[in-house]
């Protein structure tokens, strides 16, 4: 159990350390960089917890391809002056403020709701096949219906980003 | 030291949401927003896998699955939505599109 403490919280630093140099840094490129290693991290919390193809599927496709896509805008619109600009907006304070102040409610809700997250235990299911398999048989068979409207949205997606980004169609 | 439960992700998705939207809301630049967008899907998907593994079931990773479908879609359209604009404006600061600001 102590192997996983350790785990858990290795990926949890590399998690919140990337997503806070992804906010604060100046250069797009070195928030890109940043986001990954917070992905990786999210990546690892989900192996940790048996998620092992939703690891798969966040390597290859955030990292492999929402990253990628970022990286090639940022070279495509360029941000060598944007980066001597000003970084924050004008009503960063008020904005920090209120984050900051559903942070303390949050914080609130933990500490007075500590007893309901006694969840009761679960004993867990027999394995019989891996986590592939299992997602393969419910999404394919209660989640047939969501699955196909999912693809739907992608087509929808490809064509609009292809008619915004095109100069003349 | 205590056991890792369902608290410590929960408190960890927590986190990751709060700082996500201290970007959205803080940053000028839209591509950095648009990264923020994509932290705040990733804490939710931290929250659904953490409740999936606590019960056995694979509903939660499904629907993870589902918002990394939504997530990708999103990020497509909106850089194909910041290069037109980048295209007429030649800015990706948000606050200097106020065309529609009274």
């Amino acid at each position: 159990m102590l192997i996983d403490a350790v785990f858990f919280y290795a990926f949890a630093l590399l998690t919140l350390g990337g997503a806070i140099l992804t906010i604060t840094r100046r250069n797009a490129v070195h928030s890109a960089i940043s986001l990954i290693v917070s992905l990786l991290g999210v990546a690892g919390l989900y192996l940790l917890q048996h998620a092992e193809f939703l690891f798969a599927v966040q390597i290859v496709l955030y990292v492999g391809g929402i990253m990628v896509l970022f990286l090639f805008v940022i070279m495509l619109v360029n941000l060598d002056q944007m980066a001597r600009e000003r970084q924050f907006n004008r009503g960063w304070m008020v904005g920090l403020a209120a984050v900051v102040a559903v942070g303390v409610e949050i914080g609130y809700f933990f500490y007075r709701g500590q007893d309901s997250f006694k969840l009761p235990e679960v004993a867990p299911p027999p394995v019989s096949l891996g986590n592939t398999e299992v997602l393969a048989d419910v999404l394919f068979g209660q989640y047939l219906l969501p699955f196909e409207i999912a693809s739907i949205l992608l087509l929808v997606a490809v064509v609009g980003s292809v008619v915004m980004a095109k100069k003349r169609i | 030291m205590h056991p890792i439960t369902e608290v410590h992700y929960l408190a960890l998705s927590a986190a990751l949401l709060l700082i996500g939207t201290i970007g959205v809301l803080t940053r000028r630049n839209i591509v950095i927003i648009l990264m923020s967008i994509e932290l705040i899907l990733n804490a939710v998907n931290i929250n659904l896998v953490a409740f999936s593994h606590h019960w056995g079931q694979t509903n939660g990773q499904i629907f993870a699955i589902f918002v990394i479908v939504d997530a990708v879609a999103e990020a497509a359209v909106g850089l194909g939505i910041l290069i037109a604009l980048f295209r007429n404006k030649e800015t990706v600061l948000a606050d200097e599109i106020d065309l529609l600001k009274w």
